[in-house]
């Protein structure tokens, strides 16, 4: 199908919360009708990887992000924690605290995981595409990534994106 | 309204009750219709624009109290 759209994806950054809008923009657009590609280089290479507890959450030097607990009365869940960035910066295993209780309140407000994002995508034939050069410059191996991606550079890159309607950099 | 299959989407956020409408109208055939049942508030919005993007018609969207029904019928 020639009139088919497109949407191609650059997805660079690795953290949790990053990770939702590639997945989430890409799943849709398929169901849409897209035909959709994603192009993973530098950080955005960790939501490739098979084992996903990497991806993590930090509100050091966000100050974007509110600190509530998915937890208590709703008087306790609407406190927002702000917490100097000097004391985040100290406290031992801060980010995988906060990691734990973004999780939490992604499951009570019935939002997917990351893994099931990727999944749903995969299932609709969304087009995985890893940085090759990105996966040497950090020392992966292809073995540490899942199946069905294809390794490319910028001019795999904008084979597709040439052709596309929507291109975006996340 | 009748319908041929029904969706329990409740509970689900942005964007699975349209990823999941999409999976069950691939295992319906041309003419069905749907039945949908959400609680995302979105999902209004998101359906009527779901129907005109993918030519499966919207034959009705309903609110009631924190439920959202539609019905669809697929190209």
């Amino acid at each position: 199908m020639d009139d088919q759209k497109k949407l191609a994806i650059i997805a660079t950054k690795g953290t949790l919360d990053w990770a939702y809008p590639p997945f989430i923009l890409a799943s849709t657009a398929a169901a849409l009708g897209y035909e959709t590609q994603i192009f993973f280089t530098f950080y955005g290479l960790q939501m490739l990887r098979k084992d996903l507890s990497g991806l993590k959450v930090s509100p050091l030097g966000n100050p974007g992000m509110p600190m509530k607990m998915p937890f208590g009365p709703k008087w306790f869940k609407d406190i927002n924690w702000n917490i100097p960035n000097a004391v985040q910066s100290i406290v031992p295993g801060y980010e995988s605290l906060a990691t734990a209780l973004m999780k939490q309140t992604i499951k009570n407000n019935g939002v997917a995981t990351i893994p099931e994002l990727r999944e749903l995508c995969q299932e609709a034939e969304v087009k995985f595409i890893a940085c090759q050069m990105t996966v040497e410059l950090f020392g992966f191996e292809h073995s540490d990534f899942i199946d069905g991606v294809e390794y490319g550079g910028a001019a795999t890159f904008f084979e597709f994106a040439g052709e596309s309607d929507i291109c975006l950099f996340i | 309204m009748n319908f041929d299959k029904e969706l329990d989407a409740r509970g689900l956020n942005c964007p699975l009750p349209i990823l999941r409408t999409k999976k069950t109208l691939n295992e319906m055939t041309s003419g069905q219709t749907l039945k949908v049942i959400a609680t995302d508030p979105g999902s209004v919005k998101d359906f009527a624009a779901f129907a005109k993007q993918t030519g499966n018609e919207l034959l009705s969207s309903s609110e009631s109290g924190s439920e959202y029904t539609f019905f669809i019928q697929k190209k």
